[in-house]
């Protein structure tokens, strides 16, 4: 099976790396960078759990192949701190309680930032929606939303 | 259960330089070889054994397949492969075809719609598919890249089979153009599944009506269902009733009860036929009325 040799900026960081035909972007992400703050749940679309920014859009990393992301530039939840300051919406799912068991919290935190930067103020569905491809067996959603509203200043 | 790997079998990545290199890779390659384009259906088939291809060819980029555009005359032309999140957020696809950016909403997630395309979920044929409903209503032909060269493929006459079309091996469709609506249309798409976000339809029904003077009722009924026969099913006899009788509610009601009869669901983990059935009499009747509300509204 080939390789590729592709060059992208993971968090803001210009890599080259290596990559078989049949890596995802998800395994490039765990495997070859060691960002494992991106899960693996169900490996075909439907959790989110791997959810990353690419291009500034959300996109399940289980579900494209790392060699598509040649020029690319991927955000991941590592990425979300800037110079040692949680992102908002970090602050606000810990102060909410949005979180619990945690796996699901990489890609509901990529989904809600990629919410709020196309939309600062988001309707309640509107966060339901952006987040519904993201599932959580803990906490029922209603404290992640919270934590979206209190970001957005729409509580 | 197995415990969920995120790999894929091995598959070779192939990215062509143009639509000829693309179109004979695939040719020679029968049977071991398809287009890729989001993969949001490809990847599941492939980690789940159902496809057992050796190539995975990215048609992505090439002359067109990533552009969509808007023209007041010709109508809306949308690249093979365009994310249908682009298409939804388009004030023309808002505006003109309002039918299409409903459907788009109801697919998956929107992390899955930044990667699933409009042509791969016609391409995929699978008669569940959400957005082929609002396709055909709109009149949508596909632009297909061959060893003959480029033809055109009408969606009425497209679909074969559960995953089985017109396509041939070397077959790449480039795009689907979307006519510009009548003027006056109103569409719904409605659509039961196990959640309300996120899952497949268990049964989909799309409608798309317009005034039209030439007509006994006054009014153009198109309706296309999913997810109940092997195709996305027109039912060409429930908008004949449609056309020549006065629309009111008995009316609806006959054609809800003939599109119930024009279909052949089957059992699945989803749902029953006799379920589908049922929905799709019901769901039909709820569309026309809510359509037909909005005409009378308009008028």
């Amino acid at each position: 099976m080939g390789y590729h040799r592709i060059t992208l900026t993971v968090n803001g960081v210009m890599e080259l790396v290596d990559v078989p035909s049949n890596m995802t972007l998800l395994q490039m992400l765990r495997e070859k960078l060691g960002l494992t703050g991106t899960k693996n749940g169900c490996a075909s679309g439907e959790c989110g759990a791997c959810t990353v920014m690419l291009n500034g859009e959300p996109v399940n990393s289980c579900m494209v192949l790392a060699v598509e992301c040649d020029g690319a530039d991927v955000v991941t939840v590592e990425g979300l701190a800037k110079n040692g300051q949680l992102d908002p919406l970090q602050e606000a799912i810990i102060e909410t309680g949005g979180v619990q068991c945690g796996f699901c919290t990489p890609g509901i935190l990529i989904s809600s930032r990629a919410l709020l930067n196309r939309k600062p103020k988001p309707t309640e569905f509107e966060i339901r929606e952006a987040i519904s491809g993201n599932l959580c067996r803990c906490t029922g959603y209603n404290r992640i939303v919270e934590a979206v509203k209190k970001v957005a200043g729409t509580e | 259960m197995q415990n969920p790997h995120p790999g894929l079998p091995e598959i070779e990545y192939i990215k062509p330089a143009s639509l000829e290199e693309a179109s004979k890779f695939l040719a020679a390659h029968a049977g071991e070889a398809r287009p890729f384009l989001g993969g949001t259906d490809t990847f599941v088939r492939l980690r789940d054994g159902a496809w057992k291809d050796k190539y995975l060819v990215d048609v992505k980029g090439l002359d067109g397949t990533a552009q969509v555009s808007f023209d007041p005359e010709k109508g809306l032309t949308i690249g093979a492969g365009v994310a249908m999140n682009r298409v939804e957020a388009m004030p023309e696809v808002r505006e003109h075809y309002p039918l299409l950016a409903e459907a788009i909403r109801t697919v998956a997630s929107y992390q899955l719609r930044n990667r699933a395309t409009i042509v791969g979920n016609i391409c995929n044929a699978s008669p569940a598919g959400d957005t082929i409903g609002a396709c055909m209503l709109y009149g949508g032909v596909l632009k297909v890249f061959g060893a003959d060269g480029v033809r055109e493929e009408p969606l009425d006459t497209f679909f074969k089979g559960p995953g089985k079309t017109n396509l041939k091996p070397g077959d790449i469709a480039l795009s689907l153009t979307l006519p510009l609506p009548p003027r006056g249309h109103v569409g719904r798409y409605i659509k039961v599944a196990r959640n309300k976000l996120g899952d497949l339809a268990i049964v989909g029904v799309s409608v798309l009506a317009y005034p039209d003077a030439t007509l006994a009722s006054g009014y153009r009924f198109l309706i296309a269902l999913a997810s109940v026969a092997p195709v996305p099913l027109r039912v060409p006899a429930a908008e004949k009733v449609l056309a020549e009788k006065t629309i009111d509610e008995a009316t609806i009601a006959e054609a809800a009860q003939i599109a119930m009869d024009s279909c052949s669901p089957i059992d699945d983990v989803r749902g029953s036929a006799q379920y589908r059935k049922l929905m799709v009499r019901n769901m039909t009747r709820r569309a026309l009325t809510e359509v037909w509300q909005k005409l009378t509204q308009a008028a």
